[in-house]
């Protein structure tokens, strides 16, 4: 990574990306009136046009060792974009009917979506640091895009302030991490690193910082106060949104990060990461038990879902790392069906948000209730639904980790967690029917239908994305 | 090869009766029953003549292959063919063909499927072979407990009557009290021999007689240990005085089960399982006065209880256990060939008793009740005539066959002195007893007023054909068996007949005492059978009302023996209702509060969670970026003093 070379060509998405959100915002500018659908659409093309260019682009590290792209940056980046693509779709109906329909939307997906990409391909600190925050800076006004409820402004204040503090660990962290390594370049550190004696207080002290600004992105305990409240404020589209792409991007660094530059404190950090696992599982299944609004319910959900996924991490070892990206494809897919079914709870124009609105939607709905039956079952990890392999690859690793504990309580928290995904799928198919929903968008019946297929079929063909995962983790393990 | 297929054809019988029943309809599955019977009682016969009659065939063993060899543990499919197996199988098979046929006819009115039946009676006689003939203790125990399951199956076989359901169950239960010692009777075998299999154990008594066992700090001899724990399986499947609670009970299955199963042979499995261990059980003296007392102490126990019962099965049945009880006291007091001998000629006249009372019920339209019938000998003369055979073989009057073996057990047990005096006591009043309840029944059964309504009177009728010829034959066997056998049996030639199966010690000469008694002794049993008749004649032919009398004199007498000596209430009050009360408490202290509760609890513990978890989610932002700030602080703490 000496190499000083520009090679700005391995960057191609990203600047694609970003120029085309510029674009799209002039535009949106200029035409000021509706404009709204067009640069949803025009954003879903330059989605597009981006994955397009992920796959068949360079790999190779660019400006001076600080952006590199490769089988992981490429793996993580599609579903990304993926999991922003189908987040805006959602986006086009809600938007439209709660009065939402500015063409800003879009753009600030893309340029988060930009923040993202950078952050799954950053080799470097201030790489790093730079995507977290072009992503958070799109994702806070995005949290408070409703701006004239009050809920979504608290929420976009709530989580700018918290994200402000994660930001300031994380530079903090950031900042020690170079006091005292001389560098901000991941392999170096690395290299440093390779050698105990320098692996001093000061250097891991940082590493705890660092840890805890990313913990905070992923919402894991117990940095996810905001979690709940930010979800069931949020635009629903938007907590989509949060749900999935940024979910995935802060993972991936988190991967980068902890296997990459701290791989050699493997021993040291492995036993905060169990930690942070077990209390993400445990409160994500507990907490959600009491849950009433859906949003919320997902809410936990989503912070046990990435204490099941850091398992795979806590295991420290390739399969453990091709573990947290399986789970990771799998966990976004399904929680864009869950959100599309969301979405479509809606009953005389008004967003309905409570479990119990879903009570009897077998009967008045049959295809959303088996849609959103399927997601349930899927999370709640029943074979032979996606979320069922996600769970196997993770614990699979921990068991030949030999983190039998970790593996044993991540089963122990399904079991209480099938509690309150089984519960849904019971008020739907058992309770006293209530008035149907209005009827939805074809943008929602798809991406619930074809996510909803994925979590289905999965089990015929995990071959491609097992084997894209276990390229990707083999990149970090040089 | 001959007697392979007596032992097995009864097992092809019932696979294609029970297996094919469904599609081959009842008739099919009846004759294939039915043939497979004929051929064993063929063949079985003809194996035990070509036996004893030819030196061509050679007693040994017929081997079907291994079964169990686990290290040390060697065990052989094996059928042992010795005159002791071979007279089992004779009669086994003989006796069980007769009872197959006459069931075609019994069991005619019944509207259910029949194969299944007919499939259980098969596989039945297919296990008491394999327990007869069996060359190893665990081929036998194999028998024991399939013509234990048989035994259950068909005691239940009218499963929708819920005594029927509760006699099979109980039998099951009582029968596992007895087979459990059984069980660890054979461990404690293999332990001190190191094999199961008879011809290694037999060879080898001589080496460990002097063995011991230690239990509980004590040392008890080994054989004596064993020899108790083999009879107290023997005393549950022959219904000896402790744990018969079952037998009378069994009569709620099918009179052909009852002649078959409860009275002929799986009853006389356990004074077989004597004969079979005589090498063992003759050093094993204290075990064998047990024997005897039990013996002794059944004979009479089940006699007296069988004057006052008024069901006409059950008094059967109580005879049943009574004639066992004599059968315990020739083996107890060394003499297995008498034992044998009675157990074949009993064979013969307890089940032609069974099938008669059948018969009577049958005619009397399922009537049981002794005190409903009476008056009907003119209509069924031949179960009038056969059942006469019976309870004359029964009462031992000369010369039926009753005879000549209950005088060879009173004998042997006067000749072999000490214990059996006791036995010879006991048998003695039995006997009395025994003429008296058989002429009971005969006579409240046939004679007197009709008491039985119009309606039932007037179908009373001769069984067919199908079911008197069976009777007949086993009448002729009633009358004849004992003077045709004993010769052979007990008499000059038992030497020869027996050879090698069965064993007694060099200080065992209580065969040979038999011969030398006063002549009183042989006399006495004759006698007091006589006076029986006479006093059953007195008191229900002559002066009915001398029984109420009696029994309003003594009641409590009277009502210890109607109460069968309160066994069922004793067991009632000291085990089944602390099982039920163990069972009830551990379903509401253990499954409900435990096993169910943990689970409960840990659901109560999650929702605590819940609630404690989410305490914190106040919506305060202070207190949001506080809880970040404590995450940072703990997890660095960790990672220094930890990491």
């Amino acid at each position: 990574m000496e190499a000083a070379a520009m090679n700005w060509t391995v960057a191609v998405p990203e600047i694609a990306l970003a120029l085309c959100a510029m674009a799209i915002l002039i535009f949106g500018v200029l035409r000021r009136q509706d404009a709204t659908f067009l640069c949803t659409m025009l954003s879903l093309g330059a989605l597009l046009l981006t994955g397009v260019l992920v796959i068949g682009g360079q790999t190779g590290a660019g400006f001076g060792g600080q952006f590199t792209a490769d089988a992981f940056s490429a793996f993580v980046k599609l579903l990304i974009l993926s999991g922003s693509a189908f987040a805006l779709l959602l986006s086009l109906d809600y938007n439209e009917r709660e009065g939402l329909a500015r063409f800003e939307y879009p753009v600030l997906v893309l340029l988060a979506t930009t923040g993202m990409m950078v952050m799954a391909s950053a080799t470097n600190l201030m790489t790093l640091y730079l995507g977290l925050e072009l992503q958070s800076l799109a994702l806070y006004v995005l949290a408070a895009f409703a701006r004239d409820t009050l809920r979504s402004s608290e929420a976009g204040l709530k989580y700018f302030v918290l994200g402000a503090l994660a930001s300031g660990l994380l530079l903090y962290g950031i900042s020690l991490a170079y006091g005292f390594s001389g560098t901000m370049d991941f392999a170096q550190i690395a290299r440093i690193l390779a050698s105990p004696a320098h692996a001093s207080a000061g250097l891991v002290v940082g590493l705890v910082f660092i840890l805890a600004g990313l913990a905070f992105k992923v919402s894991a305990v117990p940095f996810h106060m905001w979690t709940p409240d930010v979800y069931e404020g949020a635009p629903t589209p938007v907590t989509a949104l949060f749900g999935t792409a940024p979910k995935v991007a802060a993972m991936a660094l988190i991967l980068r990060v902890m296997i990459g530059p701290f791989g050699h404190l493997l021993p040291h950090w492995q036993l905060l990461i169990v930690l942070v696992s077990i209390a993400s599982m445990l409160l994500g299944s507990l907490a959600a038990i009491g849950q009433n609004n859906i949003k919320r319910l997902m809410a936990y959900s989503s912070i046990g879902h990435m204490g099941y996924a850091l398992i795979g991490l806590a295991a420290g070892t390739h399969a453990g790392v091709r573990g947290v990206l399986v789970y990771l494809v799998v966990y976004v897919f399904m929680n864009l069906g869950t959100f599309a079914c969301i979405i479509a709870m809606r009953r005389q124009g008004r967003q309905v948000e409570n479990i119990s609105d879903l009570a009897g939607l077998a009967r008045t709905d049959p295809g959303l209730a088996l849609a959103m039956a399927a997601f349930m079952f899927s999370m709640a990890g029943i074979p032979p639904l996606s979320g069922f392999f996600g769970k196997l690859y993770v614990f699979l690793a921990a068991v030949q980790a030999g983190l039998w504990t970790l593996a044993v309580i991540g089963v122990l928290t399904s079991v209480v967690g099938a509690y309150y995904y089984l519960r849904v799928v019971k008020i739907m198919y058992f309770d006293e029917a209530q008035p149907a929903f209005d009827k939805r968008g074809a943008s929602l019946s798809f991406v619930a239908a074809s996510t909803g297929l994925f979590t289905l079929l999965f089990f015929i063909f995990p071959a491609p994305f097992v084997g894209a995962a276990e390229a990707a983790a083999r990149v970090l393990f040089g | 090869m001959i007697y392979a297929i007596a032992v097995f054809a009864p097992l092809f019988g019932s696979l294609i009766a029970g297996l094919l029943g469904p599609f081959i309809g009842d008739r099919a599955a009846q004759a294939a029953a039915i043939i497979g019977m004929v051929i064993a009682a063929i063949c079985g016969p003809l194996a035990l003549f070509m036996l004893v009659a030819f030196d061509t065939a050679p007693s040994g063993v017929v081997s079907l292959g291994t079964w169990i060899d686990v290290g040390r543990f060697h065990v052989d499919w094996a059928l042992r063919y010795d005159a002791l197996s071979a007279t089992m199988v004779g009669m086994v098979s003989f006796v069980a063909m007769l009872i197959h046929v006459y069931s075609v006819g019994y069991m005619g009115h019944e509207h259910r499927p029949k194969y299944r039946f007919f499939a259980y009676l098969s596989l039945f006689t297919f296990s008491m072979l394999m327990l007869v003939t069996a060359d190893n203790l665990l081929q036998l125990f194999f028998g024991w407990e399939g013509v234990g399951l048989c035994s259950y199956l068909l005691i239940g076989y009218w499963y929708d009557r819920p005594s029927a359901c509760a006699a099979a169950i109980k039998a099951m239960i009582v029968n596992r009290i007895g087979d459990l010692a059984f069980a660890v009777g054979i461990a404690l075998v293999f332990f001190k021999f190191n094999s199961i299999e008879f011809p290694s154990i037999f060879a080898s008594i001589g080496l460990h007689q002097a063995d011991t066992y230690d239990l509980f700090g004590t040392s008890f001899p080994a054989f004596e240990v064993i020899g108790f724990l083999l009879f107290i399986g023997a005393m549950g499947k022959s219904a000896q005085i402790g744990l018969h609670v079952w037998l009378p009970d069994a009569m709620e299955g099918p009179t052909p089960v009852s002649a078959l199963i409860h009275a002929a042979t799986m009853v006389t499995a356990g004074v077989f399982l004597m004969a079979r261990m005589s090498p063992l059980m003759e050093f094993a003296p204290t075990a064998l006065a047990f024997v005897t007392i039990i013996g002794g102490t059944t004979a009479l126990f089940a006699a007296t209880i069988g004057c006052t019962q008024t069901d006409i099965k059950r008094v059967i049945a109580y005879s049943t256990c009574s004639q066992l009880g004599y059968m315990f006291v020739a083996a107890g007091v060394g003499a297995y060939q008498v034992s044998i001998f009675h157990l074949i000629t009993h064979a013969f006249f307890k089940a032609l008793l069974f099938l008669s009372a059948g018969s009577v019920i049958h005619a009397m339209s399922d009537e049981q009740d002794m005190r409903r019938m009476g008056g009907i000998w003119r209509k069924i003369p031949i179960t009038y005539t056969v059942m006469w055979a019976g309870s004359l073989a029964l009462a031992g009057i000369f010369p039926f066959a009753g005879y000549y073996s209950k005088d060879a057990i009173l004998e042997a047990a006067y000749a072999a002195g000490g214990v059996g005096y006791y036995g010879w006591i006991c048998g003695v009043l039995a006997a009395f007893l025994t003429a008296f309840y058989s002429w009971r029944l005969l006579i409240m059964t046939f004679h007197g007023a009709p008491r039985a309504d119009k309606h039932v009177m007037a179908h009373v009728h001769e069984s067919p054909l199908v079911m008197t010829g069976p009777l007949m034959v086993l009448a002729v066997g009633a009358l004849v068996a004992g003077f045709l056998l004993k010769p052979d049996f007990i008499g000059e030639y038992w030497p020869e007949y027996w050879g090698l199966s069965i064993f007694n010690g060099p200080d065992n000469h209580v065969l040979h005492a038999m011969e030398e008694l006063p002549g009183w002794v042989g006399l006495l049993p004759l006698l007091v059978g006589l006076a029986g008749i006479a006093m059953a004649y007195w008191w229900y032919m002559f002066q009915p009302g001398i029984p109420a009398a009696m029994a309003a004199r003594f009641p409590a007498v009277y009502r210890f023996l109607l109460n069968k000596w309160y066994f069922d209430e004793l067991y009632n009050w000291l085990f089944v209702q602390p099982a039920i009360k163990l069972a009830r408490g551990l379903w509401q202290v253990g499954d409900a509060g435990i096993i169910d509760g943990m689970p409960n609890g840990v659901a109560s513990l999650a929702a605590d969670g819940s609630r404690q978890a989410v305490k914190l989610q106040t919506g305060s932002l202070a207190l949001y970026a506080f809880v970040m700030l404590i995450g940072v602080v703990a997890l660095l703490t960790i990672f220094l003093m930890f990491g």
